[in-house]
């Protein structure tokens, strides 16, 4: 059960190491990066703002996770998500899933992302030449979690 | 009943507060005679309301419906669909 939820950057590479210690079992690692675009709905985007609700959302993702375990045979999964002022290129989410074979890997990763989304209570404002906007969730990201739900 | 009530994202820059303390009279007992109570008190909340479409909420920190019931004490947050990820 990892989730963090922070200001500062991450590492990549030092998050998986970490997951991968004492874990000779463990044959496959899937992970997602996430990170901030330069241009969102034809507008430029200079900055942007990460707000969340503190204590809901280390709830949320717990639930996410302990879904996600209920769901593929997994070994660890790892969620850090970022709040504050992030600038394009840099990096939002990690989530990372280490399992037996790649299929639960992948299969739990794109999930959590997916629920993520969706649940966890974060909201971003992006600021753009014609001043600061709260960007609009998306039909498509409710599609993608839907996807789980129909027993797939 | 005693409520603490919290604003979030586009929600709270219309509401012009993050959260407040609610003292709800009888028949106030769900998510959604809450939020009716709120937009009755008039503004800002009735125009903050009704700008924020596909509005959710959450009690306790848990996601919640409409027909949630409410408990005294209870943490009750209203905001917009998550953008996260």
């Amino acid at each position: 059960m990892a989730v963090r939820v922070q200001t500062e950057d991450f590492d990549v590479g030092a998050e998986i190491r970490r997951l991968r210690e004492s874990q000779p079992g463990v044959g496959a690692v899937a992970a997602f990066v996430g990170v901030v675009r330069d241009l969102n709905e034809g507008e430029g985007v200079a900055s942007m703002t990460l707000e969340h609700y503190p204590g809901m959302t280390e709830r949320a993702l717990e639930q996410i996770e302990h879904r996600a375990r209920s769901r593929w045979n997994v070994a660890e999964i790892l969620v850090i998500h970022r709040v504050g002022e992030l600038q394009p290129t840099d990096q939002i989410v990690l989530v990372v899933v280490t399992s037996r074979h790649r299929g639960e890997a992948f299969a739990a990763c794109e999930f959590v992302m997916d629920y993520l989304k969706t649940e966890a209570p974060f909201w971003k404002k992006e600021l753009t030449p014609e001043g600061s906007r709260w960007v609009d969730a998306r039909e498509a990201d409710d599609a993608a979690r839907s996807r789980w739900e129909q027993g797939a | 009943m005693n409520l603490q009530v919290l604003y979030f994202a586009a929600l709270r820059e219309r509401v012009g507060r993050a959260s407040e303390r609610v003292d709800v009279p009888a028949g106030v007992a769900t998510v959604g005679e809450l939020r009716a109570w709120l937009v009755a008190r008039g503004e800002p909340w009735a125009s903050a309301f009704a700008e924020t479409l596909r509005l959710r909420a959450a009690v306790d920190q848990a996601m919640a419906r409409d027909d949630t019931a409410l408990a005294e004490g209870a943490e009750v947050a209203f905001f917009p669909p998550v953008t996260g990820g």
